[in-house]
């Protein structure tokens, strides 16, 4: 008999340290299954960064390295550049791509590093104890925002950043694509995109990057079902989903139409 | 050829497999040499967007087992702290240079050894040490350079070369190392990331953080006690004129090379002057400068500080001989008159 499921080879069988209903164990899944069918487990390195994901390598079955905060992009950068036959995935958090390694992060792309971020962005600093991400919304509350976010004078806490859409500015870039772990439907458009920037980085092309929006029930304080129906009524309208630039060739294109918009 | 030129050129004979940086006076011909002639030798070199980028770029590369190197001055190199301790964590071999100037803040780009307290007690945050080479040549630079690569990956730590403006800047006559053969990558299979297809080896992870502390305490003994080792292999020092002399001077980098000319000018005055000059700033040669402490001939340390390795000297020789210090900072170099008048001076007191 054909096995058509199995535990993917890249995924330790162990039990993980995230939460109930963190997107992490998702998303994690989702690489192991990807560097699973693509063959490339035997060459792959995966950057894990500070903050709750650092125990990825605990669960990845392949190398891995373990940077500065915010610094992951410019460890993938050599990383890649050595071993350039290598699938090199820089996996970050939203506090440390999005404002401590804001630099490391737009200039990896900007010189097209061709290695591929996978960015979680829930919006909060899970590992520190929910305080204020670049990426919090507007009114959300966290340790450090007690009363919500609020952008205006004198609290002055900035507007949520959307990356790609900064990111797609630059010519280094090639593939920008931002999914959500909220439905079992838009896991699998995730794991497409994910699919599509693994395999334009084997291919040669520039700087990829595929933006999770994923909830943080401990930190935001509610349920996981609750949770997943804040990503959908909440992040997904200020976040919007899609490719936000998919600038590889058709054949690239093709496979990823459609889907969840 | 500069000093800069002549390390750079060193690192690439050296067989440093990849080059980051991040522009900063007084080291820029280091690194405009190595975007000249890396990529001629088909090696990696990326102009880093900040110091914290080139010297995490370098903790990646040296992930991989390739020989990495980045260079900077002071402020750049206290940027860089962070990267440090994290390869200091994570045992990674690499090279960095830092081109001392004045400091503090943005201070001076003119020559300074201020710098000291910082290369020789690790740096960055938490307990560990790094390597730290001091040159007094253009030549020295070079052979240093080459050497700080190899003990890079002997000790599996970071190595520094501590120069200054002056020797980054200064040109001399240099002979070149020959162009090293050895395969010093696969020395490092048993840890490296990558190619794990080769011999279908166990996932590795390279990571600093230990959560558990009796885990991290073991492992930071664990590297003490390899620092030990070093200590007691790797000490390296010169002396000159030390066991027969009126008074020892004891300096570093530039202010030996003018220690010298003041041993000079002393000379055709009838002193004899012992110069000592610490080499390996960490491990410092301790035991040496004891030694030499027991011909109970007074001590003058001379510093482009405010005072700095004069706490090593003094913890070297204790109380047994007068310790005393000529110090310049800012980016002012001692001169040799200087010295030589405050030798007479020293000597003259002592008679009284």
């Amino acid at each position: 008999m054909k096995k058509i499921f199995a535990h993917p080879a890249s995924l330790i069988p162990v039990q993980t340290k995230y939460c109930a209903g963190c997107g992490h164990g998702v998303v994690h899944r989702i690489i192991a299954e990807l560097v699973d069918e693509m063959n490339m487990r035997e060459r792959a390195v995966i950057t894990n960064p500070v903050g709750c994901a650092i125990w990825a390598d605990l669960y990845f079955n392949f190398d891995s390295v373990q940077p500065a905060h915010g610094r992951t992009p410019a460890a993938a950068s050599a990383l890649k550049r050595i071993l350039n036959d290598h699938l090199v995935i820089c996996y970050q958090g939203d506090g440390d791509l999005a404002a401590i390694g804001t630099a490391e992060t737009v200039h990896a792309a900007n010189r097209g590093e061709r290695f591929t971020t996978v960015f979680i962005n829930n919006a909060i600093y899970g590992m520190t104890g929910g305080q204020m991400a670049p990426t919090t919304l507007i009114h959300q509350k966290a340790a450090t925002a007690p009363n919500g976010r609020d952008p205006s004078v004198p609290a002055g806490m900035g507007y949520p950043v959307r990356v790609l859409e900064m990111l797609a500015t630059l010519e280094g870039t090639v593939y920008l694509a931002r999914g959500a772990t909220d439905t079992p439907a838009h896991i699998r458009q995730l794991k497409t995109y994910i699919r599509t920037a693994f395999e334009a980085q084997t291919a040669g092309y520039g700087s990829t990057m595929v933006e999770v929006l994923s909830p943080c029930p401990t930190n935001w304080g509610v349920t996981p079902v609750q949770a997943a129906d804040i990503v959908a009524d909440q992040m997904i309208p200020y976040y919007p989903l899609g490719e936000i630039k998919n600038t590889l060739p058709d054949t690239f294109r093709s496979r990823t139409n459609g889907g969840a918009q | 050829m500069k000093g800069n030129e002549a390390i750079a050129e060193a690192a690439i004979r050296a067989g440093c497999g990849a080059y980051f940086g991040y522009p900063i006076t007084p080291q820029n011909e280091l690194i405009a040499w190595m975007a000249c002639h890396m990529p001629e030798h088909g090696r990696i070199f990326i102009q880093a967007e900040s110091e914290l980028a080139a010297i995490n770029m370098v903790y990646g590369a040296a992930c991989t087992g390739i020989r990495a190197m980045t260079s900077s001055s002071s402020p750049g190199i206290s940027l860089k702290q962070e990267g440090i301790s994290y390869a200091a964590g994570a045992d990674l071999p690499c090279v960095y240079v830092n081109m001392v100037r004045g400091g503090p803040g943005l201070g001076s780009i003119a020559p300074a050894q201020s710098d000291y307290f910082q290369s020789t007690r690790g740096g960055g945050h938490g307990d560990y040490h790094v390597l730290v080479l001091a040159p007094k040549s253009v030549q020295e630079a070079a052979d240093l350079t080459y050497l700080a690569f190899t003990l890079a990956d002997k000790w599996r730590m970071p190595a520094m070369i501590l120069g200054d403006g002056l020797l980054g800047q200064m040109m001399e006559s240099v002979v070149l190392p020959e162009y090293s053969t050895a395969d010093t990558q696969t020395d490092k299979d048993g840890w490296t990331v990558g190619n794990m297809e080769k011999t279908h080896r166990q996932a590795h992870r390279i990571s600093s953080i230990m959560l558990d502390p009796e885990v991290l305490e073991k492992k930071v003994r664990e590297r003490f006690e390899r620092y030990k080792q070093i200590e007691a292999e790797e000490i390296r020092y010169e002396e000159k004129n030390c066991d027969n002399a009126d008074i020892v001077l004891v300096a570093y980098g530039s202010a030996a090379r003018v220690c010298q000319g003041a041993q000079q000018l002393a000379a055709d005055l009838g002193i004899t002057v012992g110069l000592f000059r610490p080499i390996t700033l960490w491990p410092f040669p301790y035991k040496e400068l004891e030694r030499i402490a027991k011909n109970g001939k007074p001590v003058l340390v001379v510093e482009m500080s405010m005072g700095q390795m004069i706490e090593d000297v003094r913890l070297a020789v204790r109380d047994r001989v007068p310790v005393s210090l000529l110090s310049h900072t800012g980016g002012v170099i001692p001169t040799e008159e200087e010295i030589c008048g405050r030798v007479r001076q020293i000597l003259k007191e002592e008679k009284q």
